[in-house]
C-alpha cells in the first residue's frame, strides 16, 4: 500500500539504473539526508555528536571499504585495522611534512598510500581463497601494527609513540585539533561519507562491480568470460584498502585527534567485520546499519539495565556485551548471512504485497 | 530503379544470411594430446572448426568432449599439439585471454553468478568491453552512464531475443533451471564471440525446453552467424541441429563428418552399442 512500485514506469534505462529506482526509496534517502545535515547537527548536543555519531560516520567508511573487498569481491580480509593505521600514519607524515597541504589532499594522499599498501597485501589473494586468505591478510594487520610502532620515524620519534593531528582547517573552519567545533567535525566527516558511500555505490552497479562479484560468485566462469582475476582481485584490495585508508585518517584526526598504533589493533578488524556481517555482506545500506548497530549496542547495553531499573555492576555489562556480540554474530549467521539489509530488503518485498498474502 | 536495385540487394544479403554459407577454417586443432597423470584423456585429436557452421562433438562418457571444450578456451593446456584460432597459433593461453580473443562457451553444470540479477549476468558478458576506468565509474555520470547505457541496450536486444523479459532483475539463484540456462547462453551471446561453445546445453531439459533451446540456437546461428561447437547426448537433437559432427571414444576421434556420415560409419556404431569380442 504505501510502499509499491506499481505506476512508476521506468521509460529510460538510465532512469531504470538510478541508484533509487523506486520513489519511495528516493523519499527516504532524502529524508535522511535532511536528517543528517539539518536535525542533527541542531538537535544533537556534543556529547551525542563526539560518542555516537562521528565515530558512526568513521566506522561507516572503513565497513563500506571491507564490504567492497569482503562483500563484493569475495576476498575474506583481517587486515582492516592495519590499513586503517597506514592511513593515519600516512596521513600524520603527510600533514606534519607538508603543513600547508590541504586537509582533503592529505586525507586523499593517505588514501592512496593506504591502497598501494592493500595491493601488495592483496596479491597472495591470486593464489589462495577464503580461510587462507584471511590468515595471509592478518600478516598484514600484525606487521603493519609492528612497523608503527618500532620504526619511529613513523611518529615523528615520539617518544610514547602516539600521534596527535595538527589544527588543520578547510575554508578556514577548523576541522582538527583541539579548537574544532564537533560540529565542523561532524559536517567535514558527514560530506566526506556521502561522497565516498555515493562512488562506493557507483562502482558496484558498474562494470567493476559486476566483475567483483562475479569473481566472488564463481571466479571459473569470471575468467572464462574474459574477467582477469589478477588485475580484478588487485583493484578491489586497493579500493578498499583506499576506504579504510582514509577511516584511519579520519580516526585519528577527527575521531579521536591522537592515536598509537595499539588503538588499530586486530579488535578493531573484528568489529569491522562483524559489522559488515551484520549489516549485511555486498550492500552498502548494510555497512551504515551494521556500523551504527555496534556502535549503538554497547550504548543500549549500558543504559538499558537503569532504564528498567536494575542494578548491574559494571564489569557485569561489559562481560554481557561481549556476550550479546557473539551471540548476534553466530544468529546472523545461521538466521540471516546477508544481515540487516536484506531483513529489509524481505520487509520491502513484502510491504509490495501487503495486505495482500500474495 | 535504384529502389528496386536496394531492394534485391537487401534481399540478396538476407538470403545469404540465412544460408548462412559455411566459410573458411576458423579453428583448428591440431594433433592435440592431453594427460593427466597417468590418464590420456585426449590422444591426438585434430579437426577443423569453419566459419558459421554448428559443429556437435559427440562420444559416450568420459570420451575427453569437456576436456576437449576446456582445452579449447584455455583452461586445459594440452601436453602436445596446437590450436590455430584465425590463423594465429596460440600456445597457453588463459581463458580470460582466450575469452578476449572471441571464444565464449556455457558449462555443463551452469556457471552463473548466483547472487546477481539475469540482467547483471548478462551485463558482465560485456565487461570486457566497458573501458571507463574507476574513477569515472565513482562519478557515474558522464561517460560511465553514456557507456553502461549502451551496453544495457545490447543486453536488452539479447533478452528479447532469448525471451527473458520477465525475468531481468530477479536474482538467477530463484530461477527455474530451464531460465538459467537461457541466462548462461545470454551472458555468453553479450560477448558477441566468434565461436561459442556449448557444454551440454540441453541437459535435463524436457521436450517443450530442449526445442527453446534448438530454435535459439540454430537463431543465433542464422540471425549473428556465430560459429558452435556443442557437446550433446540427445542425437536426436545432435542429427538435426548440426553441419559436422566429431566422435570421441576414450580420448581418439573415432569420426569425423556429415551427420549421415557419422551415423553410417561402423566404429562410431560399435562404440555406442558395443561389439562382441
Amino acid at each position: 500500500m504505501l510502499y509499491r512500485e506499481a505506476g512508476q514506469f521506468k521509460t529510460t534505462y538510465s532512469a531504470d539504473q538510478q541508484i533509487f529506482p523506486i520513489l519511495q526509496d528516493r523519499i527516504g534517502f532524502f529524508v535522511t539526508m535532511a536528517v543528517a545535515f539539518i536535525a542533527i547537527p541542531m538537535f544533537a548536543g556534543d556529547y551525542l555528536t563526539q560518542t555516537i555519531f562521528i565515530p558512526f560516520l568513521v566506522l561507516s567508511v572503513a565497513a563500506i571499504g571491507l564490504n567492497l573487498l569482503t562483500g563484493y569481491a569475495g576476498q575474506l580480509s583481517l587486515g582492516t585495522g592495519g590499513f586503517m593505521a597506514t592511513g593515519a600514519f600516512a596521513a600524520y607524515k603527510l600533514a606534519t611534512s607538508f603543513p600547508d597541504l590541504n586537509i582533503i589532499f592529505v586525507f586523499i594522499l593517505a588514501g592512496l598510500i593506504t591502497a598501494l599498501v592493500g595491493i601488495l597485501f592483496g596479491i597472495p589473494s591470486l593464489r589462495i581463497k577464503g580461510f587462507y586468505l584471511a590468515v595471509a591478510t592478518l600478516a598484514a594487520q600484525f606487521f603493519l601494527l609492528w612497523l608503527f610502532n618500532k620504526v619511529p620515524w613513523f611518529t615523528n620519534y615520539s617518544s610514547s609513540g602516539v600521534i596527535s593531528a595538527p589544527p588543520m582547517s578547510i575554508f578556514g573552519v577548523f576541522v582538527t585539533g583541539t579548537e574544532a567545533s564537533h560540529t565542523a567535525k561532524y559536517f567535514f566527516l558527514l560530506v566526506l561519507v556521502t561522497l565516498l558511500a555515493l562512488a562506493a555505490k557507483n562502482m558496484v552497479r558498474g562494470h567493476i562491480g559486476r566483475a567483483w562479484m562475479a569473481v566472488r560468485d564463481m571466479d571459473i566462469a569470471a575468467e572464462i568470460i574474459g574477467i582477469r582475476p589478477l588485475q580484478t582481485k588487485l583493484a578491489a584490495f586497493a579500493i578498499s584498502s583506499f576506504y579504510c585508508g582514509i577511516a584511519g585518517a579520519a580516526w585519528a584526526f577527527i575521531y579521536t585527534g591522537s592515536v598509537e598504533p595499539l588503538a588499530f589493533n586486530i579488535d578493531v578488524s573484528f568489529r569491522i567485520l562483524f559489522m559488515i556481517i551484520i549489516g549485511g555482506l555486498g550492500s552498502i545500506l548494510g555497512s551504515f546499519l551494521g556500523a551504527g548497530f555496534i556502535i549503538l549496542l554497547p550504548v543500549f547495553l549500558t543504559n538499558a539495565p537503569h532504564m528498567l531499573g536494575l542494578n548491574i555492576p559494571v564489569d557485569i555489562i561489559s562481560h554481557m556485551e561481549v556476550m550479546v556480540f557473539g551471540a548476534l554474530i553466530i544468529f546472523f549467521l545461521i538466521v540471516e548471512p546477508h544481515g540487516l539489509a536484506r531483513l529489509w530488503q524481505i520487509g520491502k518485498e513484502k510491504l509490495r504485497l501487503w495486505p495482500f498474502p500474495y | 530503379m535504384s529502389v528496386v536495385a536496394d531492394l534485391t540487394d537487401i534481399n540478396q544479403a538476407s538470403v545469404a544470411a540465412h544460408a548462412r554459407s559455411i566459410g573458411d577454417v576458423v579453428l583448428s586443432v591440431q594433433n592435440i594430446s592431453l594427460s593427466f597423470g597417468g590418464v590420456r584423456a585426449l590422444t591426438n585429436i585434430s579437426f577443423e572448426v569453419r566459419e558459421h557452421e554448428i559443429l556437435a562433438i559427440i562420444g559416450p562418457n568420459g570420451a575427453g568432449k569437456s576436456s576437449m571444450l576446456n582445452v579449447i578456451n584455455g583452461f586445459y593446456h594440452p601436453q602436445e599439439g596446437k590450436i590455430i584460432h584465425k590463423g594465429v597459433e596460440r600456445k597457453s593461453m588463459r581463458p580470460h585471454e582466450a575469452a578476449r580473443r572471441g571464444i565464449a562457451r556455457t558449462f555443463q553444470n551452469i556457471a552463473l553468478f548466483k547472487g546477481m540479477s539475469a540482467l547483471d549476468n548478462i551485463m558482465t558478458g560485456r565487461n570486457t568491453m566497458m573501458k571507463s576506468n574507476i574513477l569515472a565509474q565513482a562519478l557515474y555520470f558522464g561517460p560511465a552512464r553514456k557507456e553502461e547505457m549502451e551496453h544495457r541496450k545490447f543486453c536488452e536486444h539479447i533478452i528479447d531475443f532469448l525471451e527473458i523479459e520477465a525475468v531481468r532483475k530477479t536474482p538467477v539463484g530463484r530461477l527455474p533451471y530451464g531460465m538459467q540456462k537461457r541466462v548462461e547462453l545470454g551472458r555468453a551471446l553479450a560477448a558477441q564471440p566468434d565461436i561459442l561453445l556449448l557444454d551440454e546445453p540441453m541437459a535435463g531439459m524436457n521436450v517443450e525446453e530442449k526445442e527453446d533451446m534448438c530454435r535459439f540456437i540454430l537463431d543465433v546461428n542464422n540471425e549473428f552467424g556465430t560459429t558452435m561447437v556443442l557437446i550433446e547426448h540427445d542425437m536426436g537433437v545432435v542429427m538435426d541441429i548440426s553441419d559436422r559432427v566429431v566422435v570421441l571414444d576414450y580420448g581418439r576421434k573415432l569420426a569425423d563428418g556429415t551427420p549421415d556420415a557419422v551415423r553410417a560409419n561402423q566404429e562410431v556404431i560399435d562404440a555406442y552399442l558395443g561389439v562382441g569380442h
